[in-house]
C-alpha cells in the first residue's frame, strides 16, 4: 500500500472509520443529535474525498478493489443517497422510544457495504461488500421494532436474502472452478461470447443472475419486496428501493453490460425474459394493492425491469441512460418515501392510500411534492422520470429492441393506473382527515430541494446528462 | 417569438391563478380571461399580418412564422414552433373555445377555483403547444403534458363517475402516446443512421422516404395515438365516459379541442411524413371512419344522458373528419378542416347547455326533461340552432364541412361516400329526437328555472354568429387552411406520381384523378 491507494481509497477509509467513530462517541455518551450529525458529515467528509481520490482514477488497489470514475460516480449517488436517507430518518427514528443511536451506525454500514460493491473488482470484494450491507439491512428492517410485521420482514428479508448470497457464492464457486480466476473480469470476458460457454460456467453464471435478480427484486425472484417495503421503516424502504438496488445494478452495468452481446445469446435472452416479466408482472400486482408502500415496491420491480430494457441495450450509451434513470428515480422515490416517513407517527405508518384521502385540502405543499413524485415515477412530461423514460426507449430503440420497448410502453400505461389513483385520492375530497404531524422546516427544505432537482431534470436534462457522460468518458 | 408567447401566456395566467385568488376569489376566471382573449387577439394579429402570404401557394416547409431555439442539442431537439394556416385555424379556434369554457365555469365551479382555472390554463397551454410545435420531440412533450391538467379537471370537478372516467380518458391516451414515442424515435434513428443527421426537426424528417417494411410499422404508432385522440370506433371506449363526466369546461375543451389534436395530427404528421403507407391503409381507415359516423349517431340516438348523447354525436363527426383525410383530395381536405372547426363551435355550444341545463334541473336525464320551451324559450332556440347545425343543416359551418368531405370523398371511393352518407339521416334522427325530448313534447314534470342568463347569452350569440356565418361565407376559412391543404395534396400528388410504377400497392391507391 503507498500513499496513491490511500489516496483512491480515502472515500472508503473515511466511510470504514466513521461507524467506529459513532460507536465510540456512544459509549461515552448517548446523544440522537450528535450520532446523526457526526453520520452526515462523515458522509459530506467522504463526499469531499471523493475529489481526491478522483485524480488517481482509474486506480486498482490489490486485485480487490478498483477506484474508476464509473465507480468514483456510483460512490457519489450512494453517498448523496445516504445522505438524503439519513436527513429522512432523522425526525422518523426520533419518533420511536428507544435507543436509536446505533440506527446510524447500521445506515453508515450499510453505505459503506455499497460503496465496496461499486468498487469491487473480485469475487470476495463483491461478496464482502454484499454482505455488510444485507447485514446491516437485516437489522435496520427490524429496527424500531414497534409494530407488527416488522420482525417478519426482517426475518423473510434475512431468510431470502441469505438464500439467494448462497446461490451468489456457489455460482462464483462454479466460475472460479471453470476459469481459475476470481477477478469479475473473468464474466466480463466471457459472458460475451456464447458459445464458448462450458456447462460449469453456464451454471455457475445462472446462479449469479439468480443472485443478482434476487437483490434487484425482478420477476422471479420478487417475493420478498413488497413485505420488506411494507414492514420496514420507510426511510429504510427508501434504502433498500434506492442505495442498495442502485449498487448491485452498478454491478450488472460494469461487468454485464457488452455491447457486442449478440441478441441471440443464451445470457440475453434470460435478461429479456426477466426484463419483461418484471415490467409486466410488477406493474399489475401494484394494482391490487392499498399500501402506498407495497405499491412504490411492486413499481420498484417494474422500474428495475425498465433498467434493464437500458442494460440490455448495451454499450457506452446505455450505462449513462441507466445511470440518469436511477438518479430520476432516486430523487422520486426519496420524494416519496420522505412524504411517507414525515407522515408517519410512532406507532402509525403512514402507508394506507386511504390515509392520504383528501390531503391536498389540509397539506397543499405535500400533494405538490407527491404528486410530482408519482407523475416522475409514471413517466409524465416535466418531471426527470419523463426525461428518463425518454432515454431508456431511446436505448432501446437505437440497439432495436423492439419487443421489448413496446412491452416497456405498454406496462407502463397499467403502470398509470395505480399511480392515478393514489393522486385522485390525494384530491378527493377529505372526509375524516387526521394528521397530527407537522413537517419540520428542514424537512420542508429537502423536499422542495427534490421537487426543484425534479423539475430541473425534467426540463432541462441536458447537464445531468453531460456530466454523467464526463466523469465516465474515460471509464469504458 | 410570437408564437412562444401564445403558448407562454395562458401558462403564465395558470401560474398566477394562486397568488390572484388571494385578492380576490372570482380573480383567476378574469384572469384566465384576459389571458386566452391576448391569445384570441395575437392570433387575430398574425392572420392579418399574414393574410397576403396565405394566399401565394407554397411547398411544405415554409411557415408562416417560424421560430427556434436550442433545447437538448446533442439529442437534436429543439424547441421549434412554427405556424401555417392549419395552425392558425387551430389555434384561432383554441383561443375562441377556451373563451366558452372559461365562461361557462362562471357558476358551476366553486370550490378549487384557481386549482381549475391553473387547470385549465394549463391545458390550454399544452393544447396550443401541441398546435404550435414542429419539432416530433416537443410535439409528444405537449402531447402528454396536457393530458395531466385534463385529468385532474375531469377528477376533482367531474360528475359521479369522475375517478373511472378520468382513468379511463388518461390510460387510453397515454397507451397511444407511448406508442407515438416508440415511432418518432424509429424515425429518429433511422433517419440518423441513414444521413448521420439525428434531429426530431419535422422539417428534416419529412422529406425522408423510409424502407418499406418499417414505414407501416412506425406509422401504425402514430395512428393509433391519433385514432385514440379523434377518437375512431374501436378506440372510443373513453370518450362518452369522459365527456359525460368531465364539468362543462372540461367538456368544451375535450370535445372542441382534444379530439382536434388527433385530426391535427393526421394531417400534419401522418400523411406528410408517411405518404405511400397512409395511402396504402386509405380504404380500412375510410371504412372505419364511415362506421364511426353510422357507429356514433346510432349510439346517439339511444342515449338517456344529454352530455352522454352529445358525446357520441362527436364520434359520428369525427368519423367525417376520417373519411375526409384519407380521401387524399383537396375537396376532402378543405371539408375536413371545415368540419373540425364547425364541430368545434357547435359541440362546444352544446356541451354548454348541457351544463347550464344540469345547473338548473341538477340531471342530465332526457327521460325527465320535456316541454321545456315555454320555461326557457331563449334556451330552446339556441339549442334548436345547434341542434340543426349538428344535423349539418345548410346555412351551418357543419354543412360546409360535412358536405365538402362527401363531395371529395366521392371522388376517392364512390361505395364508401354512399354509406357515409347515411350518416347524415341517423344525425337528423337523433338531433330532432333531441329537441323533441327535451324543449318540445309536453312536460312530465311542470318546472320553474331562469332561462339563459346575460353572460350565456352573450356566448351563445358569439357562437351562433360564427357558426352561421361559416355556414353562409365559408371562404375567408378556406383561404386560410387553402395552402395547407395545398401543400398536403401536391405532396401526396408527388408521391402518386412516383408510386405509378411501384405496382404492389399501384391497387390499393384510388385517386379520383385516375378514374
Amino acid at each position: 500500500m503507498n500513499m496513491n491507494d490511500f489516496q483512491a481509497l480515502s472515500p472508503l477509509i473515511i466511510m470504514a472509520a466513521s461507524p467506529m467513530a459513532a460507536m465510540l462517541a456512544i459509549a461515552v455518551s448517548r446523544s440522537y443529535r450528535f450520532t446523526a450529525t457526526l453520520s452526515l458529515y462523515s458522509i459530506y467528509a467522504a463526499l469531499l474525498s471523493l475529489a481526491v481520490a478522483y485524480p488517481q482514477a482509474p486506480h486498482q488497489v490489490s486485485s480487490l478493489i478498483i477506484i474508476d470514475r464509473f465507480a468514483i460516480l456510483y460512490m457519489a449517488i450512494i453517498l448523496i443517497s445516504g445522505a438524503v436517507v439519513i436527513m429522512l430518518s432523522y425526525g422518523y427514528i426520533k419518533k420511536c422510544d428507544i435507543n436509536y443511536e446505533e440506527y446510524h451506525i447500521l445506515m453508515l454500514l450499510a453505505i459503506m457495504g455499497s460503496m465496496v460493491l461499486v468498487c469491487s473488482s473480485h469475487f470476495a470484494s463483491l461478496f464482502l461488500g454484499l454482505e455488510i450491507l444485507s447485514v446491516s439491512l437485516y437489522a435496520l428492517v427490524a429496527y424500531p421494532k414497534q409494530r407488527i410485521g416488522q420482525i417478519e420482514a426482517a426475518l423473510k428479508y434475512l431468510v431470502l436474502a441469505a438464500v439467494s448470497s448462497a446461490f451468489l457464492l456457489f455460482g462464483m464457486a462454479l466460475v472460479y472452478a471453470d476459469s481459475g480466476t476470481m477477478a469479475l473480469s473473468a464474466i466480463e470476458s466471457r459472458a460475451a461470447h456464447g458459445t464458448a460457454y462450458t456447462l460449469p460456467f453456464a451454471a455457475g453464471l445462472s446462479l449469479i443472475t439468480v443472485g443478482i435478480g434476487f437483490k434487484l427484486a425482478l420477476v422471479p425472484f420478487h417475493m420478498w419486496a413488497p413485505d420488506v417495503y411494507d414492514g420496514a421503516p420507510a426511510p429504510v424502504s427508501a434504502f433498500i428501493a434506492t442505495v442498495s438496488k442502485g449498487a448491485v445494478f452498478a454491478i450488472l452495468l460494469r461487468y454485464f453490460n457488452q455491447s457486442d452481446l449478440s441478441h441471440s445469446s443464451l445470457f440475453f435472452l434470460i435478461f429479456a425474459v426477466i426484463a419483461a416479466a418484471s415490467m409486466i408482472i410488477g406493474n399489475i400486482l401494484a394494482l391490487f394493492q392499498k399500501n402506498i408502500k407495497r405499491v412504490l415496491a411492486y413499481s420498484s420491480i417494474s422500474h428495475m425491469g425498465y433498467l434493464l430494457v437500458a442494460f440490455l441495450a448495451g454499450g457506452e450509451l446505455s450505462v449513462r441512460i441507466a445511470t440518469f434513470y436511477l438518479i430520476a428515480y432516486f430523487i422520486a422515490i426519496f420524494g416519496a418515501f420522505g412524504i411517507i416517513s414525515f407522515l408517519s407517527s410512532e406507532d402509525k405508518e403512514a402507508d394506507d392510500i386511504d390515509y392520504y384521502r383528501g390531503l391536498s385540502s389540509k397539506r397543499p405543499f405535500l400533494t405538490l411534492v407527491l404528486a410530482a413524485m408519482l407523475f416522475s415515477l409514471a413517466g409524465i412530461p416535466l418531471t426527470a422520470g419523463f426525461i428518463g423514460k425518454f432515454y431508456l426507449i431511446t436505448a432501446g430503440v437505437s440497439t432495436g429492441l423492439w419487443k421489448l420497448v413496446v412491452t416497456l410502453a405498454l406496462s407502463s400505461t397499467i403502470g398509470l393506473f395505480y399511480y392515478l389513483r393514489i393522486i385522485f385520492n390525494l384530491f378527493a375530497p377529505a372526509e375524516n382527515l387526521h394528521l397530527p404531524i407537522n413537517v419540520s422546516a428542514a424537512g420542508s427544505v429537502l423536499l422542495i430541494t427534490l421537487l426543484l432537482l425534479l423539475l430541473w431534470i425534467g426540463v432541462y436534462p441536458e447537464p445531468l446528462m453531460d456530466g454523467i457522460s464526463a466523469i465516465l468518458e474515460a471509464s469504458f | 417569438m410570437i408564437l412562444a408567447m401564445l403558448i407562454a401566456i395562458p401558462l403564465l395566467a395558470g401560474l398566477l391563478s394562486w397568488p390572484v385568488s388571494a385578492v380576490h376569489r372570482k380573480a383567476p376566471f378574469w384572469l384566465s380571461l384576459a389571458a386566452v382573449g391576448s391569445d384570441l387577439l395575437i392570433t387575430a394579429f398574425i392572420w392579418a399580418n399574414n393574410s397576403s402570404n396565405l394566399v401565394a401557394t407554397r411547398t411544405n416547409g415554409q411557415w408562416l412564422i417560424d421560430y427556434r431555439r436550442d433545447w437538448m442539442p446533442q439529442m437534436g431537439i429543439s424547441i421549434h414552433l412554427a405556424i401555417d394556416g392549419l395552425s392558425l385555424i387551430l389555434v384561432g379556434l383554441t383561443a375562441f373555445l377556451a373563451i366558452a369554457a372559461i365562461v361557462s365555469s362562471w357558476s358551476e365551479i366553486n370550490e378549487r377555483i384557481a386549482f381549475f382555472h391553473a387547470n385549465l390554463m394549463f391545458t390550454i397551454s399544452g393544447i396550443l403547444g401541441v398546435f404550435l410545435t414542429i419539432d416530433l420531440f416537443l410535439f409528444y412533450f405537449f402531447w402528454e403534458l396536457m393530458l395531466v391538467p385534463m385529468y385532474f379537471l375531469i377528477s376533482i370537478w367531474g360528475h359521479e363517475r369522475r375517478a373511472y372516467a378520468s382513468m379511463k380518458f388518461f390510460i387510453f391516451t397515454q397507451a397511444g402516446g407511448l406508442l407515438m414515442l416508440i415511432s418518432i424515435l424509429g424515425i429518429y434513428f433511422i433517419h440518423g443512421k441513414a444521413t448521420g443527421v439525428y434531429t426530431f426537426d419535422y422539417n428534416q424528417l419529412i422529406g425522408f422516404s423510409l424502407a418499406q417494411p418499417e414505414t407501416i410499422w412506425l406509422m401504425i404508432g402514430f395512428v393509433v395515438a391519433f385514432a385514440v385522440k379523434l377518437p375512431a370506433v374501436p378506440l372510443h371506449p373513453w370518450l362518452a365516459d369522459a365527456h359525460t363526466e368531465a364539468p362543462t369546461a372540461g367538456s368544451i375543451i375535450l370535445a372542441g379541442l382534444l379530439l382536434k389534436t388527433g385530426a391535427y395530427g393526421f394531417l400534419r404528421f401522418v400523411i406528410p411524413m408517411f405518404p405511400a403507407a397512409s395511402a396504402m391503409i386509405a380504404t380500412p381507415v375510410m371504412i372505419i371512419g364511415t362506421l364511426s359516423i353510422l357507429y356514433g349517431a346510432a349510439l346517439a340516438f339511444s342515449q338517456t344522458d344529454f352530455k352522454r348523447m352529445v358525446a357520441y354525436t362527436s364520434i359520428s363527426h369525427m368519423g367525417f373528419v376520417l373519411l375526409g383525410i384519407f380521401s387524399f383530395n383537396e375537396l376532402a381536405l378543405q371539408g375536413t378542416i371545415a368540419q373540425i372547426v364547425a364541430h368545434g363551435i357547435s359541440t362546444g355550444m352544446l356541451f354548454l347547455i348541457a351544463g347550464a341545463l344540469q345547473e338548473r334541473l341538477h340531471t342530465r336525464d332526457l327521460t325527465l326533461m320535456g316541454g321545456m320551451w315555454s320555461t326557457a324559450p331563449r334556451m330552446g332556440a339556441v339549442t334548436l340552432i345547434f341542434a340543426v347545425a349538428s344535423l349539418g343543416l345548410p346555412g351551418t359551418g357543419n354543412f360546409v364541412g360535412e358536405f365538402l368531405v362527401l363531395l371529395g370523398s366521392w371522388q376517392a371511393n364512390e361505395a364508401i361516400t354512399a354509406v357515409a352518407t347515411m350518416g347524415l339521416i341517423g344525425a337528423t334522427v337523433y338531433a330532432v329526437w333531441l329537441m323533441h325530448v327535451t324543449f318540445f313534447g309536453s312536460a312530465e314534470v311542470d318546472r320553474k328555472f331562469p332561462d339563459l342568463s346575460f353572460r350565456e347569452m352573450v356566448v351563445a350569440g358569439i357562437m351562433i354568429a360564427a357558426i352561421i356565418a361559416m355556414g353562409m361565407y365559408p371562404s375567408p376559412l378556406l383561404k386560410i387552411s387553402g395552402s395547407s391543404v395545398q401543400a398536403l395534396t401536391s405532396g401526396i400528388n408527388t408521391m402518386r406520381d412516383a408510386s405509378a410504377a411501384w405496382h404492389e400497392t399501384h391497387d390499393t391507391i384510388k385517386p379520383g384523378v385516375t378514374r
